[in-house]
C-alpha cells in the first residue's frame, strides 16, 4: 500500500488532523513554561485521543475518557496545580538543566516502538470501520468473563479513595485534639 | 486505515511521556507526563482491539481497566504531592533528596 493509496482514504485525512493535534498538545504539555497551561493543553491531548477512538469505533471507551479524564483527572490536576504553587505564571525553573540525553532517550524509545510495529503489522488494515462497538457486548464481557478484574479494579478504587484521604488529611496539633476531645 | 498509523502515533505521544517524565522537576507535571504515557498504551489497546475485533472487545475492556489504574494513581499522587508541598514546601523533585546517598 503506498501513501497515494492511504491518503486517498477520507477518514486518513481526519486521523492526520486528529493525530497532529494530539502530538502538538502533548509536545506543549511536556515543554510549556506554565503549569496551568501544561494541564490544560492535556485536555487537548485527551480530546484528540477520544477522536481517535472513536475512528476506532469504540464509542463506549472514547465517552468514558472524556469523563473520567477531562471531566475528573484534569481537575484534579488544576486543584493540585492551585494548591502546590500560588504563582501559576510562567516558572524558568520548571524543567532541569539537562534536556539532551532524555530527549535522545525519548527519540530512541519512539524509534525503536515505531521500527517494532512497522516490522511486526506493516500495513494489516483495522477491521471495522463505521460500525461502533455495540456497549451490550462491552457490558457482558466485563460482568461476565472480566468479573474478578472488574470487581478487584472498583475495590483498588475504593482503596485510593480511603488512602487519598488518609494522607491528604491534615493531622491535628495537640492543643486541637483537646480541644475536639472537649468539645 | 491501517493499523500502524495508530502504533505510530502511540509511540510518539509515549515517547513525549518519557521525555517529560525526565525533564520536568514540578511533580504534578511528572505525573502529567505519565497521564500522557497512559494515554499511548489506550491508544494501542483500542487499535489493537479494532484490528482483531474480538467477540468480547477485550481491547477495550482493558482500556477502560486503565484509565480507571490511572484515576486511581491520579488520586493517590496528589494526595502525596499535597503532603510533600505541606511538609517541605516545594513539589519539586531535585530538592525531596532526603533519602538519597
Amino acid at each position: 500500500m503506498s501513501f497515494a493509496d492511504w491518503i486517498s482514504e477520507p477518514v486518513n485525512w481526519v486521523f492526520l488532523v486528529i493525530g497532529l493535534a494530539v502530538l502538538v498538545s502533548g509536545f506543549r504539555v511536556v515543554t510549556s513554561k506554565n503549569v496551568v497551561h501544561a494541564a490544560l493543553f492535556l485536555v487537548g491531548a485527551l480530546g484528540g485521543t477520544a477522536g481517535i477512538f472513536l475512528l476506532l469505533s469504540a464509542e463506549f471507551v472514547a465517552w468514558v475518557l472524556v469523563l473520567v479524564y477531562i471531566g475528573a483527572v484534569i481537575v484534579l490536576f488544576l486543584f493540585g496545580i492551585m494548591i502546590t504553587r500560588a504563582p501559576t505564571g510562567l516558572d524558568e525553573g520548571l524543567d532541569s538543566e539537562r534536556k539532551v540525553w532524555p530527549a535522545f532517550l525519548s527519540l530512541a524509545v519512539f524509534v525503536a516502538l515505531a521500527w517494532g510495529s512497522v516490522v511486526a503489522f506493516g500495513t494489516n488494515p483495522v477491521a471495522t470501520t463505521g460500525t461502533p462497538t455495540v456497549t451490550e457486548i462491552l457490558g457482558e464481557s466485563l460482568l461476565g468473563r472480566f468479573v474478578i478484574p472488574f470487581e478487584i479494579v472498583g475495590f483498588v478504587l475504593l482503596a485510593a479513595l480511603i488512602g487519598g484521604i488518609t494522607i491528604a488529611r491534615r493531622d491535628l496539633t495537640p492543643v486541637e485534639e483537646e480541644e475536639r476531645v472537649s468539645a | 486505515m491501517i493499523v500502524n498509523q495508530f502504533l505510530i502515533l502511540s509511540a510518539a505521544l509515549f515517547a513525549l511521556g518519557v521525555y517529560g517524565l525526565l525533564v520536568r522537576r514540578n511533580i504534578v507535571l511528572i505525573l502529567l507526563s505519565v497521564e500522557l504515557m497512559l494515554n499511548a498504551v489506550n491508544i494501542n489497546l483500542v487499535a489493537f482491539e479494532a484490528m482483531l475485533n474480538t467477540t468480547e472487545a477485550l481491547g477495550q475492556v482493558f482500556a477502560i481497566f486503565v484509565i480507571t489504574v490511572a484515576a486511581a494513581e491520579v488520586g493517590i499522587g496528589l494526595a502525596i504531592v499535597l503532603m510533600i508541598f505541606r511538609n517541605r514546601r516545594s513539589a519539586n523533585v531535585d530538592e525531596l533528596n532526603l533519602m538519597r546517598w
